[in-house]
């Protein structure tokens, strides 16, 4: 691997075909007491320049582990990888050195996580946390760091920031700390933005603020963004493409347009049948029946087989591949064309 | 429990591996549940865990035996210390023999029978201060707990006096204030359990408080439920367990602080047995001869830390965030 | 579903302050969270009431004054004619019977130590004229069988069970004193999407089978019109709009309301660029110290100086049809504007 082609910067462009992230055959597994868990089985995706990918999958499905991959904070052990590329501009991170990974983790490749007050230290003031950004991985002085810091926070319309920059964090409230996280994980102009259900603990009027403030640095940036979240509401209002994940795999990868139009797994289209719908009220909603599955005991063949209404004999043996369906969209269900058609279940 | 893979390390997306009552039931579950009517609970979850660990092993036959030396010493020793007649002034300070392995002491008695009777006494001081310390600890903490407002602030308070007396000034003031009433090794138990039970209340009280905010609890008095169902059906098996454990570790620390009020010369008192005062008598002809002294030492030293081994052990089992 | 029944509940100017003190020994009220700030409706039987709001609007505080949690710093909630607010000893005893609870989180709402017999059981051992001892075993067992489970895992522990499994089980539990009324407080939001839609229609079958009436706070807008026969939103301790469930989600009148319903994301890409979104400014203010008048105001585009001096009541406005809280009320469709 060469240090410079990690050097490129995004104006210099000379990606080619290869996309600025993308994760190949990922597996990501954890050995605990009760045996190995496979917690990523396969995953694959690409993100480009200026797009949003969404990564939507239930608790245990996966996705964040993925992203904890991405960013190399997995606590290995227990974690292993012991199969995958995670390539950034061309170079598989994973087979850099711990130092150039450091390089890479918070300046060009940086995440924000559901739950911003644990995720920052209650004993700094929220300005010293974001100028320590400036602090040490630019090497400014105390003074210009707390100015770039106060720039930011204006730019994440904090009011009143040059006040508040010596506030600590519990003085902010839950939407205000998420702009917080979302400053610091600017701060050094990222050029992927990893977001783990950003705004899962707040409120729907905040989220419409945060999720438009994250929009908006989007397009001033040109930064990729991947939304980790299980909201499919969230996901049709801002996401360009789709991966849905069970049981740590892909089992739809899709244009967004595409996947609510018309979804080609079984699960997709389960959950999306799941959400209450002004024309069915007073009728009983679709559900998907029975549990996800046991990472430590995981059904044969497709994981999704028990629950499937779609099931064949042969989903009970073989594991269905990506299918290809036409461009973009991939399917892992044997029976794709029939969920697409839409045949009666 | 112990076969939850555990999220920790995983991070909030492995949430839902805990374990599943899924139409398919893990292997090692099935392996561990005899049948249906037999399900883990928190206690047969850290039973099946501490017997995993070694510490804990080691700590309960060392506890074990020192437990049969207190109830029938002389299964070890043929000798009785308490008979005067097996002691012999002439031959005080012998070193090892045949017939007395650790020697004699200043006074000619046998010290390995004088330290296996010493046991006894340590061993009941240690076991009776610990169970007062935590019915009257416990108890009090649980009310304090479970009541909130004007209850809980005054005894509060009144723990913190308690903490503000120095532990060994304390103990010195109470015992020699009683020593003569005839109370014997008693006097020991209650200038310690006196001492010592804010300890128990405290960390009783700190753990009814966090099951109280916990909703089951709300879900119980929505029903209805008294004040007395709720404190001992609800809160008390929920909060017990990091009483129970430093309770053990206590019985460690009692033993040690018996054995310094003995040294001290206003604990146990001659002529009854006590490991703190055989190492006082031994004190004077230390440098000569030190063998009176290094065994009661050794043997005190080896049941603290027992004590302590097998409280840190449970804590280890009953603590679920390790699990 | 009949909204034309009886009358079962009835709450009136409802307030519930808690003091703000200082000082350790001897407290000296400094002020008070004004929680819940005088709220009025009725719940007629089977009917379902949702109660939708933001954290701090007092949605949850509301279910625990209801289920006699909290005392009331004043007002009424009067079931079947008893004001349970006052009730004490064994007349409140008698009467929560009448109305149990579903909690949020299936994780810390059952006893650990406890098995799901006994959680299940526990309601009968409370009251003990419900059910003769001998009989408790088998009504347990038909409780976990009308909730969806094995009635054969009597003896399991909860952490044996799945999160939708759990919230079952603290179903069976709000069932077995067989109460008119359950307050559903954020029933569904600690559970999995595709876990959601089972337990929605667990709760929706007990209630055509037992004609139970629900009060269903959530903050999830859609499960609420889902199951909702009227919806109330609450914002700061205050009911600002009360009405039927087209009513609110068709025709909103208050600009909270509105704002609140444009901001909920709609699972459809299609057209999500034209759609309407009112962002609302800043965080709500602290119910320690709201605004005078309309507590809206400070985030309100239709403010005007009359917001800040006259308090708007909650009463059917002109051109509208139903309750609303603002002066300037004026019905305005965003969901399906744009």
């Amino acid at each position: 691997m060469s240090k410079t082609s990690l050097r490129t910067s995004p104006a210099e462009g000379g990606l080619g075909d290869e996309p600025l992230l993308a994760v190949e055959d990922l597996h990501v597994e954890f050995a605990t007491r009760a045996g190995v868990v496979r917690a990523v089985n396969g995953v694959s995706y690409s993100l480009n320049p200026g797009e949003t990918l969404a990564v939507l999958g239930e608790s245990g499905s996966g996705k964040s582990v993925t992203a904890q991959a991405i960013m190399g904070i997995l606590d290995m052990p227990p974690a292993r990888i012991p199969k995958g590329e995670i390539r950034f501009r061309g170079t598989d991170l994973l087979k850099l050195s711990d130092e150039a990974r450091t390089q890479v983790r918070g300046q060009r490749i940086s995440m924000i996580f559901q739950d911003a007050l644990s995720a920052l230290n209650p004993v700094f003031t929220v300005g010293w946390q974001i100028s320590e950004m400036f602090r040490v991985h630019r090497g400014m002085s105390k003074r210009d760091a707390m100015a770039k810091a106060v720039e930011l926070m204006d730019r994440v319309r904090i009011p009143a920031a040059k006040q508040r920059i010596h506030d600590y964090p519990h003085q902010f409230s839950g939407g205000m700390r998420q702009r917080i996280m979302i400053a610091m994980s600017i701060a050094l102009d990222p050029e992927v933005l990893i977001a783990d259900e950003p705004t899962t603990a707040l409120d729907v009027t905040v989220q419409a603020q945060i999720m438009e403030l994250l929009a908006e640095l989007q397009r001033e940036s040109n930064m990729g963004l991947i939304l980790i979240t299980h909201d499919l509401g969230v996901v049709a209002d801002v996401a360009d493409k789709i991966a849905v994940m069970y049981a740590g795999r892909i089992v739809e990868n899709a244009p967004v347009y595409d996947i609510y139009r018309a979804p080609a797994h079984p699960y997709t289209k389960g959950l999306l049948e799941s959400i209450p719908r002004v024309d069915l009220k007073g009728q009983e909603l679709y559900a998907i029946k029975g549990l996800p599955p046991n990472l430590l005991d995981m059904p044969t063949g497709c994981a999704f087989h028990p629950r499937c209404p779609y099931r064949q004999d042969n989903c009970v043996t073989d594991a269905p591949p990506l299918y290809g369906i036409s461009g973009a969209r991939n399917s892992a269900c044997h029976y794709w064309r029939e969920v697409l058609d839409g045949d009666p279940r | 429990m112990s076969d939850t893979p555990q999220a920790g390390p995983a991070g909030p997306d492995t949430q839902t591996l805990t374990p599943e009552q899924t139409p398919v039931a893990p292997p090692s579950r099935g392996r561990r549940r005899k049948k249906e009517g037999k399900p883990a609970s928190l206690w047969t979850d850290a039973w099946h865990d501490l017997r995993r660990r070694p510490m804990f092993i080691f700590s309960l036959v060392l506890i074990a035996i020192l437990l049969i030396m207190s109830f029938w010493p002389s299964l070890f020793t043929s000798i009785n210390p308490m008979d005067a007649r097996t002691c012999d002034l002439a031959s005080a300070r012998q070193g090892p023999s045949a017939g007395h392995i650790f020697g004699r002491d200043n006074l000619g008695c046998d010290v390995y029978a004088r330290t296996i009777y010493g046991a006894s006494n340590s061993i009941l001081i240690g076991v009776s201060t610990t169970i007062i310390t935590g019915i009257v600890g416990g108890l009090l903490g649980l009310i304090a707990g479970a009541r909130g407002g004007l209850t809980d602030t005054v005894s509060s308070r009144v723990t913190e006096v308690f903490f503000a007396i120095p532990q060994i000034l304390g103990a010195l003031l109470i015992t020699a204030t009683f020593r003569d009433k005839g109370l014997g090794i008693w006097i020991v138990v209650i200038a310690l359990s006196v001492l010592a039970w804010p300890m128990t209340f405290r960390i009783m009280r700190a753990a009814v408080i966090t099951a109280r905010s916990q909703d089951f609890v709300v879900a119980a008095r929505a029903l209805g439920a008294s004040q007395s169902r709720v404190m001992f059906g609800h809160l008390l098996p929920n909060a017990i367990a990091p009483v129970i454990v430093v309770a053990t570790i206590n019985l460690g620390g009692f033993i040690a602080a018996e054995a310094a009020l003995s040294f001290l010369g206003v604990g146990v008192q001659s002529p009854d047995i006590s490991w703190g005062l055989m190492i006082a008598d031994a004190r004077s002809r230390f440098l000569e001869a030190p063998l009176p002294l290094v065994f009661p030492a050794v043997f005190l030293s080896i049941t603290v830390l027992a004590f302590i081994m097998m409280g840190d052990a449970v804590r280890d089992a009953l603590d679920p965030k390790l699990r | 579903m009949a909204t034309q029944g009886e009358r079962i509940l009835e709450v009136r100017d409802l307030v519930k302050h808690f003091p703000l003190t200082q000082g350790i020994m001897f407290k000296k009220q400094i002020g008070a969270i004004k929680a819940v700030d005088g709220v009025s409706f009725e719940l007629n039987k089977g009917e379902t009431l949702g109660i939708v709001g933001e954290s701090g609007c007092g949605k949850s505080t509301l279910a625990k004054v209801l289920m006699a949690l909290e005392r009331p710093t004043s007002g009424s909630v009067v079931i079947n004619g008893r004001d349970m607010a006052k009730a004490k000893g064994s007349e409140l005893k008698r009467m929560r019977r009448n109305i149990q609870m579903v909690m949020q989180d299936p994780y810390t709402s059952l006893n650990p130590r406890m098995t799901v017999g006994d959680i299940v059981g526990e309601p009968f051992e409370i009251h003990t004229e419900v059910a003769p001892k001998g009989d408790r075993r088998r009504k347990v067992q038909e409780l976990l069988e009308v909730v969806g489970l094995n009635p054969d895992h009597i003896n399991r522990y909860p952490h044996q069970f799945s999160g939708g499994q759990r919230q079952r089980i603290g179903i069976a539990r709000g069932l077995a004193l067989q109460p008119e009324i359950i307050v559903c407080d954020e029933p569904v939001s600690a559970l999995d999407v595709s876990i959601q839609a089972q337990v929605i229609n667990l709760l929706e079958r007990l209630q055509n089978e037992f004609g139970l009436a629900y009060i269903f706070i959530a903050h999830d807008l859609s499960v609420v019109r889902h199951i909702s026969d009227r919806v109330a939103v609450m914002y700061l301790g205050k009911m600002v709009e009360l009405g039927k469930d087209l009513e609110i989600y068709d025709r909103p009148a208050h600009p909270y309301t509105q704002a609140l319903l444009s901001a909920v994301p709609v699972p459809d890409p299609e057209g999500r660029e034209s759609r309407e979104r009112i962002i609302l400014q800043g965080d709500p203010p602290s119910p320690a110290n709201p605004p005078s008048g309309c507590r809206f105001r400070t985030r309100c585009w239709k403010a005007q100086e009359i917001c800040a001096t006259e308090e708007p009541l909650l009463q059917i406005r002109p051109g509208t049809a139903h309750l609303s809280a603002c002066h300037f009320a004026e019905t305005h469709d965003v969901v399906h504007a744009g």
